[in-house]
This record gives structure tokens, C-alpha cells and sequence, in this order.
């Protein structure tokens, strides 16, 4: 029993394979969908997401999209998508450093206002996520520090 | 015949112009094809996008959301005009910025213009086109991402009711010796887009809808899908527009080149003509010559 996973972003398709389990986070928390899931449309926040399929597992980083179940297939439409062995680790490690700079100092801008804030949350929570899933992938590169993270 | 260095200096030139657009139709058919990829590939995200649409708004008939709903009194509006920023593309710049000025004169309203390409630009602002934003200098091969900001500023604007409609003009590719400019209205949005087959597919997907989920309501869901939307009409857009002028370039270096051959053979022609007839009134002049010295030989 299997369930076809297709993963879009704006620019292409990222994923379409038959897998038996899919676990990412909706507004209301951290779901798992298996196959024959009732049908069922939501949002889904910055997170990873994990594919399962037989001993295979995959995991994506997903910048916030909106999530689609019918009985036979699961549809994320991803803002963006990274899966674990394309994330460039140094990359996601400078932009939280950013974040986290600019969530201290106020920003690149004079004035932060709230969705200014909201937007650095944002990203540094995408960093944050990029950081976990650039660790799970099996060829881990040996970036001192990473270790302490997520 | 003094021109004859001017000639052979002509008969260089125009082949080195043609060696040069040459050249360039290369490089604009490999970008038309990359251009074209890139719209084949970003229709997967679309077609869903607006099959999930469809069916959340079918299901909330009685949400207003102010992107779907079209305002009583039009007072001003947008238009976001798609050009590119160089030339060398035969009449692709001022098709499109023509079709998008005809279009502002028939509404006959105050237009504020957002200009995406310089030649666009340009060519609206001689024109008296009121330009409030200019998205130029764009990346050759956009990503979303690059695209999000412009569509941002429009949706803002919508929101904020400084305009009431808000159109995009951009050239459609329809193959290779076709594009058609075209002026779209995208917001408020234009439900159930006829352009897209699939969609007729969707409706007909509704009857297995009974039992949906929606976390969080419809409505909500609503508010995130519709700007997603709007963005990726947007940029659609500006794909479609991209293989189109590389496309219209493409076909115009063509031309250019096969001009520049045709003047080459045609100067090559009255030179070698030019060089016969020297050289026979040379001979002309050296048989006199000598016929000259018998005689007084």
C-alpha cells in the first residue's frame, strides 16, 4: 500500500514518487500521513519533512506551503524546497548568523517595524530548519559546530 | 576606380555584422529554449495551485475575499508592463508597451504604471505613462523569488485601494514566429481561468470534495493561497515574456543576418565587375601603348 507524493515548487517539480508515509508539520502541529488518509488541505509552516518509502527515507527542508491529501495522492505546494544533500550548510549557517545579528541590532533598516521582525523570524526559523535537515543526510561534510545544532 | 579599397573595406564589414549576428541568433535560440523550459516547469505548480483554488472557493462561496471580488467603482488602476532591457529584438519592445498604451487610453483611467525592462520604460515614460515603480536591470533567468517583489507591490496597492484594477501586459509565446502581446487582468482575479484546460478538470475532480478537511478554515486557507496565486500569474508572466523576446531577437538577427549576406554577395557582385572593367581598360591602355611604339618604331 503505497501513496504517490508529488512535491512542486513554483519552479519545478521536485518529487513525485510512491512512498508509504510522509510526516511534516501543519498549522496545527506535526502530522504523519499514510495512504487511504481522509482528504484534508492546509497550510504547512517552515519545517522539515520527512518522505518514507520502504527502507528509503528522505528529508526536505520546506519553506512554508500550502499541503493537499486525496486518497491517492499528497500534493505539497512548496514556497521552497530543499532536500537534505542539496542544503549548503555554510550558507544556511551565515544567513541564521544574520538573522540572529539583525534580531539583536534592529536590522539592516532604521526603523523594525513588526513584519520586519516577523519576516528575520521567519528567516532565522528557515536557517534553523535548513541547519537540522543539512545534517541528516548521509555524506555529512565535517563542519565544525554543527554539532550543536537542532 | 578609386572606391575600389572602399569597396573591399564595405565587403568586410558587412560580414563581419553578419559573422556577429550570427552569433547572437545562436545565443538567443539556446536561451528560448532554456526560457521555455523554465515555463514548462513552473505550469505543474500553477495548474495545482489553481485546482486547489477552485475547489476552496467553491466551498466558500460566502467569504469575500478583496482579491476575488471586483469593486464597484474603478477609479484608478495598474499596469505592469513586461518588456526587456535591450534591444536588437526587433518590434517586441514596442509591441508590447503599444498594446499596454492603447489599452491604458480605451480604460480611460488614471493609470500608475509599474515597468519591468528599460526599453518598456522608455518608451511608456515619452509617452506620458505616470511610472511609480520600475523593476529593471532583472536578472536574465529569474527565480521566484526575484519575481515576489513586484508582485507584492501590486497586491499591496490593490489592498490598500490605491488602485482598483490591476493589469499585466506581457508577450504570450506561442511558438517561435508567434507571440501575441497580451494585457491581463490579475486582480481581482479572474476566477476560473479559461486559458487553462486543466481546470475543466478540476471542476469535474469537485464531486469527490465531500469529507475535505480544512485546517485552518477555508477562508484562511483562502488568504494563503490567493496572493500565491497572484504571484505566480505574475510570474508566468514574465517567463512567458522572457522566451518571447529572446525568441522575436532570435528571428531578428536571423533576418539581419540574411540581409547582411545579401548585401555581401551583392557588393562582392559590382566589385568584381568594377575590378573587370579596370583591369580590361588596363589591358586597353597597354595594347594601345605598344601599338603606339610600333608605329613610331
Amino acid at each position: 500500500m503505497s501513496i504517490l507524493c508529488e512535491i512542486v515548487t513554483q519552479e519545478r517539480l521536485v518529487y513525485s514518487e510512491q512512498v508509504d508515509m510522509v510526516v511534516v508539520d501543519g498549522v496545527d502541529g506535526r502530522m504523519g500521513i499514510l495512504p487511504n488518509h481522509s482528504p484534508l488541505l492546509t497550510t504547512i509552516n517552515v519545517s522539515e519533512m520527512r518522505v518514507v518509502a520502504g527502507e528509503l527515507e528522505e528529508t526536505f527542508a520546506v519553506g512554508g506551503g500550502i499541503l493537499e491529501v486525496r486518497p491517492d495522492r499528497i500534493t505539497v505546494l512548496a514556497d521552497a524546497v530543499e532536500h537534505a544533500d542539496e542544503v549548503d550548510v555554510a550558507r544556511a549557517e551565515a544567513a541564521r548568523e544574520r538573522a540572529i545579528s539583525f534580531l539583536e541590532s534592529g536590522g539592516p533598516s532604521e526603523e523594525v517595524t513588526p513584519e520586519i521582525r516577523h519576516d528575520i523570524s521567519l528567516a532565522l526559523e528557515r536557517a534553523n530548519v535548513r541547519l537540522r535537515v543539512g545534517s541528516r543526510r548521509h555524506n555529512k561534510p565535517s563542519v565544525p559546530g554543527l554539532e550543536d545544532v537542532g | 576606380m578609386a572606391n575600389a579599397r572602399e569597396m573591399r573595406l564595405r565587403i568586410r564589414s558587412v560580414g563581419n555584422i553578419a559573422q556577429v549576428t550570427r552569433a547572437l541568433e545562436a545565443v538567443s535560440a539556446s536561451k528560448v529554449r532554456k526560457a521555455q523550459s523554465s515555463v514548462e516547469a513552473s505550469r505543474d505548480y500553477a495548474r495545482r495551485v489553481a485546482n486547489v483554488l477552485g475547489r476552496i472557493s467553491t466551498y466558500s462561496q460566502g467569504s469575500v475575499h478583496p482579491l476575488l471580488v471586483p469593486r464597484d467603482k474603478v477609479e484608478n488602476i495598474a499596469i505592469l508592463l513586461i518588456s526587456s532591457d535591450r534591444g536588437l529584438a526587433g518590434p517586441y519592445n514596442m509591441n508590447v508597451t503599444r498594446a499596454a498604451l492603447e489599452f491604458a487610453q480605451e480604460k480611460n483611467k488614471p493609470a500608475r504604471w509599474v515597468t519591468l525592462g528599460q526599453k518598456g520604460r522608455d518608451l511608456a515614460y515619452v509617452r506620458g505613462a505616470n511610472i511609480v515603480g520600475d523593476f529593471s536591470s532583472f536578472k536574465s533567468s529569474p527565480s521566484f523569488s526575484d519575481v515576489t517583489p513586484i508582485a507584492r507591490f501590486l497586491i499591496d496597492d490593490y489592498l490598500d485601494s490605491v488602485v482598483d484594477e490591476v493589469y499585466v501586459a506581457y508577450t504570450d509565446y506561442v511558438n517561435t514566429i508567434r507571440q501575441d502581446t497580451r494585457v491581463v487582468r490579475i486582480m481581482p482575479m479572474i476566477t476560473g481561468n479559461p486559458k487553462d484546460d486543466e481546470n475543466a478538470q478540476a471542476s469535474t475532480d469537485n464531486e469527490s470534495d465531500v469529507g475535505y478537511t480544512y485546517e485552518p478554515e477555508p477562508e484562511e486557507l483562502l488568504e494563503a493561497i490567493l496572493p500565491r496565486f497572484t504571484q505566480m500569474q505574475v510570474y508566468q508572466s514574465v517567463l512567458e515574456s522572457l522566451a518571447s523576446e529572446h525568441s522575436a531577437r532570435m528571428v531578428a538577427m536571423r533576418n539581419a543576418t540574411d540581409n547582411a549576406n545579401e548585401l555581401s554577395a551583392a557588393l562582392r557582385l559590382a566589385y568584381n565587375k568594377a575590378r573587370q572593367l579596370s583591369i580590361t581598360s588596363d589591358l586597353l591602355d597597354i595594347a594601345g601603348g605598344a601599338e603606339a611604339l610600333q608605329q613610331a618604331g
